[in-house]
């Protein structure tokens, strides 16, 4: 190539890496991304393109080269308007930005140029007649090739750009639209080659070497495609995962500065370190995919009987040893049954938790949902209850008799009280 | 979560003044031969300090290990007569320990017997080891008192269930659409379901026996069988145990 060095390419490396632009790119991005790269107006090196175009296609063989070459980047020049609208000019070293989100026609529209200029070019250019012939042919191939490129480029931002996933038929088309100009160059330059009597057989014995190679080759491409696929969501899981660890850590030494900070009040440093254990158990413990914050709205018995025990937890720093066994959706009446529950457990911590735990016990059976609320306070008799246990009737037993439950307050043999509630669940309206 | 709950402790240590538990045969006379394993030095040190001292506790360290390797060798080693075992372990874990020490486990001389210990909350641990051939399972943060009971316990041949235990085998023994492989080792009866639900609710031995109006030993002997059917069942649901909870 005489003319490469016309072109500054040569020029002594900036640390820049040379990419082409995938934004506002007319074609490859190859103008855009040199211009950036060697810091020029994107016109200038349209323009030496063009012109290099003229000089028997020199120009379009470097395009392609580069194109080739040189990988599909972020950068390019700087001068963007946000990718609202197409300004399409017809000159083909005009300014021309094309969509990120429309590319398709801009891309026709850049074809059409191409073929344009490709037109003049045939009729400008000086070749002997049986060369002319087969230009022709060669131009179609270089749309065709140039096309389903563009598409490929195409596959690729959109992995790491958030660009919208155009609509399947389209990528199809176009690749097909690209094969299908190929083809018909090759074959083209076949007929030209006067052996068009035996087109026919050519492309038969061209499609079952197609068709042998897509059987051979299909079942590892598609293998290959596949663990290309899984092997990306493996990695967006475990990104996820180290976030969500990092989130745990920072916690974790959170917890552990203010435990410092709160030495002196040992009650409060019981609070933190049990809230820390139990974000870090519900992180550690809980079955993939139903990992759930806690303060998200619970949806099942087990998360509510969780998350209530938490909470009292934490407010009345009395540790709820939570058992679930089975588990089941949440409708209205095991709702109101959680309330109580819920109410159960204030009480054991505020009454009875200088017995030491409490012991909370959820269990769905069938239709059943019982849940069980013990403290080892000094208990208390249920015909004399104070008056500031009024809540005990009306919030616990009474809701659950409203809602068709049972709710039992009894003294443990062994010192205590426990609540139990009972509940049918609601038929399933499934 | 302090699974043997403190309050669960002193009540087992109460009860077990009347129930012909360690205590008849008088404080000075128990003693047992213990083994540490666990991979956390500082744990490990912690505990020997805590229920060590022979003279009061009667409890012997003969030895320690911090992972599969030293374990075996130091349990061959020392015979000890409980174990007591982490389930995280490097190296295998502690079902890893327990497969290859079952030589020991069966010995119906000399019984080696384990108990497990750790701060995991997931059920295929802490099944898993359960079916390993280990006697029990409490979590690390028992008491002292509590954990030296256990251990007495777990001499004995009984099994020790935390509240967590129980709860996770009832999951595993729920009823299911899938005909028993073995009737008398699939199923759990009546009663042992309502020994295992009353130990989950954080009732001990003895409350549970006034609770139902039977003895401590049959409540232990209730304990041990559901232990024995835990071990030897072979329904799909304990041998590959169903991490999602069990939607009703």
């Amino acid at each position: 190539m005489p003319e490469a060095a016309s072109l500054p390419v040569d020029a002594p490396r900036p640390p820049r890496k040379l990419y082409r632009s995938s934004d506002g790119r007319w074609l490859g991005g190859v103008a855009r991304g040199l211009a950036g790269h060697l810091g020029l107006p994107v016109v200038w090196v349209r323009l030496v393109f063009a012109g290099l175009f003229m000089a028997d296609g020199l120009g379009a063989l470097l395009y392609a080269a580069f194109w080739f070459f040189v990988p599909l980047g972020v950068g390019g020049v700087g001068d963007q308007k946000p990718p609202s609208l197409v300004g399409a000019e017809t000159a083909p070293d005009g300014r021309r930005r094309l969509v990120a989100r429309k590319p398709d026609r801009g891309q026709i529209v850049a074809l059409l140029l191409m073929v344009v200029v490709a037109m003049v070019f045939v009729g400008s250019v000086n070749l002997g007649s049986a060369a002319k012939a087969y230009l022709l042919p060669a131009v179609l191939v270089a749309a065709g090739v140039a096309l389903v490129w563009r598409q490929a480029d195409n596959a690729r931002r959109a992995r790491w750009a958030e660009v919208g996933r155009r609509r399947h038929t389209l990528t199809l088309l176009r690749a097909a639209g690209g094969v299908l100009l190929v083809t018909a160059g090759v074959s083209a330059i076949f007929v030209l080659q006067g052996s068009a009597a035996h087109l026919g057989a050519v492309l038969q014995a061209a499609l079952a070497v197609l068709v042998g190679i897509t059987l051979l080759a299909g079942p590892y491409l598609v293998r290959m495609t596949q663990d290309l696929s899984e092997e990306r969501l493996m990695r967006i899981r475990a990104q996820e995962r180290a976030e969500v660890a990092a989130h745990v850590h920072d916690s974790v030494l959170h917890t552990l500065t203010l435990i410092q900070r709160n030495a002196e009040s040992p009650n409060e440093v019981r609070r933190l370190a049990r809230a820390q254990e139990r974000d870090l158990r519900t992180w550690l413990y809980r079955p993939e995919g139903t990992g759930k914050d806690e303060d998200e709205e619970p949806d099942t018995v087990a998360e509510a009987v969780r998350s209530s025990a938490a909470e009292v937890e934490d407010k009345h720093g009395v540790p709820i040893e939570v058992v679930i066994v089975g588990d089941c959706p949440l409708d209205e009446k095991t709702g109101a049954q959680m309330q109580a529950a819920r109410e159960a457990m204030v009480n054991a911590a505020k009454y009875g938790g200088e017995g030491g735990a409490v012991q909370v016990y959820a269990e769905v059976e069938g239709r059943t949902v019982f849940v069980s609320v013990r403290d080892r306070g000094p208990g208390f008799d249920l015909d004399s209850i104070p008056a500031d246990r009024m809540g005990v009737r009306e919030s616990i037993i009474g809701r659950m008799e409203r809602n068709g439950g049972t709710a039992r307050l009894r003294a443990v043999p062994g010192g205590g009280t426990e609540v139990e509630l009972e509940m049918e669940r609601a038929e399933k309206t499934s | 979560m302090n699974d043997a709950t403190e309050a669960n402790g002193t009540a087992e240590a109460a009860e077990a003044a009347g129930s012909g538990g360690p205590a008849d045969r008088g404080e000075g006379a128990r003693h047992v031969r213990v083994v540490l394993v666990d991979d956390h030095r500082m744990f490990r040190a912690g505990v020997q300090a805590e229920i060590g001292q022979t003279g009061t506790t009667g409890v012997e360290v003969v030895g320690e290990a911090g992972d599969v390797d030293q374990a075996v060798t130091v349990i061959t080693a020392t015979r000890p007569e409980v174990v007591l075992l982490d389930v995280h372990l490097p190296g295998g874990g502690g079902v890893e320990v327990l497969r290859r020490c079952a030589a020991l486990t069966a010995d119906p001389e000399r019984p080696v017997r384990f108990l497990a210990l750790s701060v995991s909350d997931a059920a295929e641990d802490v099944i898993g080891v359960i079916r390993g051939g280990a006697r029990g399972y409490v979590t690390k943060t028992i008491t002292g008192t509590d954990l030296v009971d256990s251990i007495f316990r777990v001499q004995e041949g009984d099994a020790v269930f935390s509240p967590r235990l129980a709860g996770f085998v009832l999951d595993a023994f729920a009823s299911t659409d899938a005909p028993p492989v073995d009737e008398d080792l699939d199923r759990l009866t009546q009663r042992e379901r309502e020994v295992l639900r009353l130990i989950a609710r954080g009732y001990a031995y003895k409350e549970i026996a006034k609770q139902l109006f039977i003895s401590v030993k049959t409540v232990e002997s209730h304990v041990s069988a559901v232990l024995r059917k835990l071990q030897l069942s072979n329904r799909h649901e304990l041998t590959r145990w169903a991490t999602a909870r069990r939607l009703v």
